[in-house]
C-alpha cells in the first residue's frame, strides 16, 4: 500500500486518471466479450439538465425466483442479501460515480482502476461487491449441488487429487476467510506480471485451478484470475438461516446450491482466454523479432558505410 | 503481541481485568474461559435482542475462547519446541482469537440495562474530557455512528484513551483486531461491534439503527472507571 496517500476527489473528471484509453499492461478485453450477458446490466438514459449521456449500472436480479433456493437458502435471506445489500451498492456506486470518469465505465474497468493495486478507492467495494454477488447468485441454482463432470471434472482431478480434496480445500477457505470475504475456485492463467503484489498463488504454475479466499470485497479479479465459482460468507449472507453456523453453511451451499454447469461454461470461457492471450503473446513475440533482425540489418548497413579511411 | 498479552495476563490489579477467569492447564499454561455477562440475555431489550445476546455470547464469543485457547497451546508447544515459523504461523490466529475475547470482555462491560445506568450520560472527568476533546456528547455520538457505518466488512468503532497524551480518540479497527493494534499507549473505553452478528438478526442491514440505538445501553460508569484509572 502507498503510504502518505492522498485523499482523491471522485467528482472532478480527470482529476484522478488521465484521459486516456486504460492500458494496465494485460488485455482484458477477452474477457468482457465472453462475459456478453452482463453487459445487460447498464442502461442509458439522458439526463433532464445536461447534454451527456450518463449510463446508470442496474441491479440485476438472480437466474431464479427469491424462493427458489428454499429451504436450503431462505426466500428472507434472498429478500434482504439481494434487495437491500445488493441493491445498495448498485445505488451507492451509481452515485459515487456520477460525473466522474468512471461513469459510463464497464463495471469490470472500474474495479481494476479503483483497486489501484492493493491501494483502495472508495466506489471499489461497491463496484467489486456488485460483481461478485450477481457472479455469487449464478454460481447457485434451484436443486443445485451434485457433482462436476467433463473438463471441469479432469482438471478438478488434475490439480486437487480428487474430488474431496478439492472440496475439502474449498471448505477450509470458506470456514478460514477470517471477518467477511468470499472463498473462490478459480482459473490461474496468468505469466504476466499482476504488478499489485499481493498475488496470492505467484508460485503456482500456469494454467491450473486455484481455491483463493479474498477479504471484504476483493476478488480474484484484481489478481487477473478467471473467477469460476464463489460462496460468499460474509455473515448476512447466512446468518438468518445458519445463525453462526458457517460450516453447516458451506455444506448445504456444496450439497445443494452450487451449479456445476455454470462453473463448466466459464471454465470453457476461461480456457478460451487464456489461449487467445497465449496466441496473442506468440505473436507479439515473433514480431519483436522480427523488429529485432531488421533492425540489426540496419546497423550493419550503417557500420560499412562509415568504415572510411580517417586519414586524407 | 504474545508479549503484552502475557503482560495483561499476569496483571494482579483488582481494577477491571478486560479477561475472563484465567485457568491454569497442567503444563502451566494459562488458558481463559467465557465470562459470565452482569445481566440477563434480555435484560437490554429492546435495544439488543434476547436472542443477540444469547448468541452473540455462547456462539460467538465462545468460539473465540476455544479457538484462541487452542492457539496458545499450539504457540506453547511451538516456543518450546523451537520452532519458528509455527510461531509465526500462529500470530493472525492468536490475533483473530484472542482479540475476539479481549474485545467482547470489554464489550459486555460497555453495556448495561436501562435500570442498572444503561444510558446516563458519563459525568465527572470523561464527561469534561469528551467536551473538550469532541465538543459535547452528541458530536462524540455521531462521530462514532459515522465511523461505524462506514466501515467495511468486519470491525469494532472505539472511544479510547490514549494514556501518554492524555486525550480521548475515536478509532476503528478491523475484523478482531484489538485498539492497541492502532497504537500502543491506546486504552479502549467503549468498543462498538459492527460485526452483523452484533445486530443483523434484529436490525438486519440497517446497521446506523443499531448505532443510534446502542447509546440507550451504553455504560458510561464502567468507561469512567477507566478513564479515571488511567488518566490518574
Amino acid at each position: 500500500m502507498a503510504a502518505g496517500s492522498t485523499a482523491i476527489n471522485f467528482s472532478t473528471p480527470c482529476a484522478l486518471f488521465p484521459c486516456q484509453p486504460l492500458s494496465l499492461g494485460f488485455s482484458r478485453s477477452s474477457f468482457h466479450r465472453h462475459q456478453a450477458a452482463k453487459n445487460q446490466r447498464r442502461s442509458t438514459r439522458r439526463a433532464a439538465s445536461t447534454p451527456a449521456i450518463t449510463a446508470k449500472l442496474e441491479l440485476k436480479p438472480p437466474p431464479y425466483p427469491l424462493n427458489a433456493l428454499e429451504p436450503h437458502m431462505s426466500q428472507e435471506t434472498l429478500s434482504y442479501h439481494w434487495g437491500k445489500h445488493h441493491r445498495g451498492y448498485v445505488e451507492n456506486l451509481n452515485k459515487q460515480i456520477t460525473g466522474t470518469e468512471l461513469d459510463g465505465m464497464l463495471l469490470e474497468d472500474i474495479i481494476f482502476l479503483t483497486y489501484n493495486r492493493g491501494d483502495i478507492l472508495p466506489p471499489f467495494n461497491n463496484a467489486a461487491q456488485i460483481w461478485n454477488h450477481e457472479f455469487f447468485w449464478e454460481s447457485m441454482k434451484p436443486d443445485g449441488g451434485g457433482k462436476p463432470t467433463g473438463d471441469l471434472l479432469e482438471l478438478i482431478k488434475r490439480d486437487f487429487g480428487s474430488i474431496d480434496t478439492f472440496m475439502e480445500e474449498f471448505r477450509a477457505a470458506a470456514s478460514t476467510q477470517f471477518g467477511s470475504g468470499w472463498a473462490w475456485l478459480a482459473y490461474k492463467a496468468n505469466r504476466l506480471d499482476v504488478g499489485n503484489a499481493v498475488n496470492p498463488s505467484p508460485a503456482d504454475e500456469d494454467k491450473k485451478l486455484v481455491v483463493v479466499k479474498s477479504p471484504n470485497a476483493v476478488n480474484p479479479l484484481v489478481w487477473d484470475y478467471y473467477p469460476l465459482l464463489v460462496i460468499d460468507v460474509w455473515e448476512h449472507a447466512y446468518i438468518l438461516d445458519f445463525e453462526a453456523r458457517r460450516a453447516d453453511y458451506i455444506s448445504i451451499f456444496m450439497e445443494k446450491l452450487v451449479s456445476w454447469e455454470a462453473v463448466g461454461s466459464r471454465l470453457e470461457m476461461a480456457k478460451a482466454q487464456a489461449a487467445e492471450r497465449e496466441s496473442e503473446e506468440r505473436r507479439r513475440q515473433e514480431e519483436e523479432e522480427k523488429n529485432a533482425g531488421d533492425a540489426e540489418a540496419v546497423e550493419m548497413y550503417l557500420d560499412s558505410n562509415s568504415d572510411e579511411p580517417e586519414a586524407d | 503481541m504474545a508479549l503484552s498479552l502475557r503482560n495483561l495476563v499476569s496483571r494482579n490489579s483488582l481494577a477491571p481485568l478486560p479477561i475472563g477467569r484465567l485457568l491454569l492447564s497442567t503444563r502451566g499454561l494459562q488458558t481463559f474461559s467465557l465470562p459470565d455477562l452482569p445481566y440477563d440475555y434480555g435484560a437490554l431489550e429492546p435495544t439488543i435482542s434476547g436472542e443477540i445476546m444469547m448468541l452473540h455470547h455462547q456462539k460467538h464469543h465462545q468460539t473465540y475462547v476455544t479457538n484462541y485457547n487452542k492457539a496458545l497451546e499450539q504457540l506453547d508447544d511451538a516456543m518450546n519446541r523451537g520452532d519458528p515459523s509455527t510461531v509465526v504461523k500462529l500470530q493472525s490466529a492468536l490475533k483473530f482469537n484472542g482479540g475476539g475475547h479481549i474485545n467482547h470482555s470489554i464489550f459486555w462491560k460497555n453495556l448495561a440495562p436501562v435500570n442498572e445506568g444503561g444510558g446516563e450520560p458519563p459525568r465527572g472527568s470523561l464527561g469534561w474530557a469528551i467536551d473538550t476533546d469532541f465538543g459535547s456528547l452528541e458530536s462524540l455520538k455521531q462521530k462514532m455512528n459515522a465511523e461505524g457505518a462506514a466501515l467495511q466488512g468486519s470491525g469494532w468503532v472505539w472511544l479510547g484513551v490514549d494514556k501518554e497524551l492524555k486525550r480521548l480518540v475515536v478509532e476503528t479497527t478491523a475484523n478482531q483486531d484489538p485498539l492497541v493494534t492502532k497504537g500502543p499507549s491506546l486504552v479502549p473505553l467503549i468498543g462498538l461491534d459492527v460485526w452483523e452478528h452484533a445486530y443483523y438478526l434484529q436490525y438486519k442491514n440497517v446497521k446506523p439503527d443499531y448505532l443510534n440505538n446502542i447509546w440507550k445501553v451504553i455504560n458510561w460508569k464502567y468507561a469512567s472507571n477507566v478513564y479515571e484509572k488511567e488518566s490518574a
